[in-house]
């Protein structure tokens, strides 16, 4: 009755060359095809080295008025852009600006890729049926797998540095785009959308004139997600080499400096709370039609 | 209208709901009732040998109660729905046969829909949600704006074009709606119980707008209804649909004076019938005594205050060319006014 008991396991020499297979599959692959992958994502990495050049290079005064005023056009509140203007001084004033900086540059890298590639994959799973299908489970294994099991392989194919890292982030922070564009162009009132047909629209038309208009809503809700967890991701991405607030959260981690991390960690805190304000509200004004005295 | 051109003609229209129609098609064909079809074998029969000619430049009205089939016809007429199988027929081209790019310039070019819950776009303005059919049909925004400003107005929403549908009341919403489907320029006009969702009276309102810019404008309207009330006071025909059959088509007048079966003489016998009957109906030979002469198309109600107030209580009846050709005196008119269930009431006291 050993069976019964003794859960029949792969031998332990053959598990050693399944193992060894699999990581020597992917070192070859590697060797074959990295520097073409990293040419490929070459173009990227500039890109964000010079959007984060541009950052540090504007004068910090300017910055913060930069915010201030897309704050007030996004969210027409006061309260939104003095408190931004506030605390991105306050991090400035604590040394935090150059660290922020970079990070800052790295989210609005990540969050147009994100919406590059989130929304038309977004819409081809709004209509159809079987791309959903297909899609949905990938987006439950890229949310709910350990960041660390995908950095390993993005680090053996890239090295350390900023583009892995900025893949590492995409991947974490893409879900909540892709789903709720999905969401949001399924949710379009199917009487509209039979107005349209009867009116004559083409597919096209009537993507771009009613489905994307009525779903922005959503989709402003999944740009805002995507920029909560890229912000969320900022530290563990730190650990393969992207520079910003998360490289002293880490140093403060391994060194136990209690001041040092916590100061970084708000930074993290306020621009997440900056950003978030400022989507959030602008999204809420994209459905102003919706006041009014309804039905 | 009877006797003028057919503007669009639908031909053994059939239409099952289910995984497999069209085995159930020929059940149908071998004589599978509704309810059969639903038990048995678990499809519904939308539409069963739909046979119908439209008048050109007339209002057709198709009425049911709901799950009559109302709604699926109408959509069969621009292809909302495909047919299980049949022919519908407009200017010579057979609409159930186009190819999508036909199909798509017919419906941006021929015939516009107004829809019961209106259908508006709520991210767009009314001048927005109004230049919607001509923008997709390519139209530039100028000019596109100039046509929706004029229907706008007919419509009687002038000033309101600034304003989303969500701060307009259900009337004017659809006041949109109209102007929407007008602005295109189609010469059919498919209203899918465009009124029913508003109240008595702003529905009334609604009737009038369109029995208006109709003498004007002449258009082919079909016009889906549950409201037999509606059905006689706007229709020209009318086709009666039951369980996704038209059990009787006719105009007006005819459906009221002669209902093919009780079912129908059940929905009629409510009906105030001073507003539906005309006075050529009921007039009789002329004679030689004085009255007013009113039109043979006058109705009843309208005609009654003029002859009671006439000294000889009665009226002479002319043609369209303004000769006399009968005469009705107040007796018939409250005869015709009469509900028909009193005389066997009267037999049964």
């Amino acid at each position: 009755m050993d069976w019964l008991t003794e859960f029949p396991e792969l031998g332990r020499r053959d598990m050693r060359d399944f193992r060894k297979g699999i990581d020597q599959g992917f070192k070859d692959f590697t060797r074959t095809y990295g520097e073409d992958i990293e040419s490929f994502f070459e173009p990227l990495l500039q890109f964000l080295i010079w959007l984060e050049k541009l950052l540090l290079a504007t004068p910090w005064p300017l910055f913060i008025a930069i915010v201030c005023v897309l704050a007030w056009f996004a969210s027409r509140s006061l309260k939104i852009v003095i408190g931004s203007a506030i605390s991105l001084f306050l991090i400035g004033f604590l040394g935090m600006w150059e660290d922020t900086m970079s990070t800052v540059s790295i989210i609005v890298v990540c969050t147009m890729l994100c919406i590059g590639l989130g929304l038309p994959i977004g819409i081809l799973m709004s209509r159809s049926d079987r791309a959903q299908a297909i899609v949905t489970p990938i987006l439950d294994v890229m949310q709910t797998i350990p960041s660390f099991v995908y950095l390993i392989p993005v680090v053996m194919l890239l090295g350390i540095g900023k583009v892995p890292g900025l893949i590492a982030v995409v991947i974490y922070a893409i879900p909540p785009m892709i789903r709720l564009t999905n969401l949001g162009i399924r949710l379009v009132d199917k009487e509209v959308l039979e107005a349209a047909d009867a009116f004559g629209a083409s597919p096209w038309q009537k993507l771009v004139q009613v489905q994307i208009p009525l779903a922005l809503p959503n989709i402003f809700a999944g740009v805002n997600q995507t920029i909560m967890m890229s912000l969320a991701m900022v530290v563990i991405a730190s650990m393969i080499g992207v520079t910003g607030l998360g490289q002293p959260v880490l140093k403060a981690i391994s060194n136990q400096y209690l001041a040092m991390g916590l100061l970084n960690g708000l930074a993290i805190v306020a621009l997440a709370i900056i950003f978030d304000r400022i989507s959030q509200s602008y999204g809420k004004r994209l459905q102003s039609y919706r006041g009014g005295q309804g039905e | 209208m009877s006797n003028s051109e057919t503007k669009i003609e639908i031909k053994h229209l059939y239409k099952i709901f289910g995984d497999d129609p069209d085995t159930m098609l020929q059940k149908v064909r071998d004589g599978v009732t509704k309810d059969e079809l639903n038990d048995q074998y678990n499809h519904v029969l939308g539409l069963s040998d739909i046979n119908l000619k439209m008048p050109a430049k007339g209002i057709q009205v198709v009425m049911g109660l709901s799950g009559s089939g109302k709604s699926t016809l109408i959509r069969h007429i621009n292809r909302l729905i495909e047919p299980t199988t049949g022919e519908v027929w407009i200017d010579g081209e057979n609409v159930l046969e186009m190819n999508d790019k036909t199909l798509r310039e017919f419906r941006r070019n021929r015939a516009s829909m107004v829809f019961q819950k209106f259908a508006l776009l709520p991210h767009r303005t009314v001048m927005e949600n109004t230049i919607y059919g001509l923008e997709i049909q390519g139209m530039g925004e100028k000019e596109a704006e100039k046509q929706a400003a004029y229907w706008i107005d007919r419509v009687g929403l002038a000033g309101y074009e600034e304003n989303y549908p969500g701060q307009l009341s259900g009337g004017m919403q659809q006041r949109v709606g109209l102007a929407r489907a007008l602005a295109t320029d189609a010469d059919i006009l498919l209203m899918d119980e465009a009124f029913s969702a508003l109240d008595p009276l702003i529905r009334t309102d609604m009737q009038n707008i369109l029995l208006d810019l109709q003498q004007e404008l002449h258009k082919t309207i079909v016009f889906i209804t549950h409201d037999l009330e509606e059905a006689l006071r706007i229709g020209d025909q009318i086709a009666i649909l039951r369980d996704g059959e038209v059990i009787q088509q006719g105009t007006p007048q005819q459906i009221v004076l002669r209902p093919k079966d009780d079912y129908i003489a059940d929905f009629t016998k409510d009906i105030n019938r001073g507003r539906v009957i005309q006075l050529k109906t009921i007039m009789k030979a002329p004679n030689d005594k004085a009255g007013p002469e009113l039109s043979g198309e006058m109705l009843v109600e309208d005609a009654a205050q003029l002859v009671t107030e006439s000294p000889l209580s009665q009226a002479r009846v002319t043609n369209d060319a303004g000769n006399v050709i009968g005469v009705v005196g107040i007796n018939d008119l409250i005869r015709a006014m009469a509900r028909p269930d009193i005389e066997s009431r009267l037999e049964e006291l």
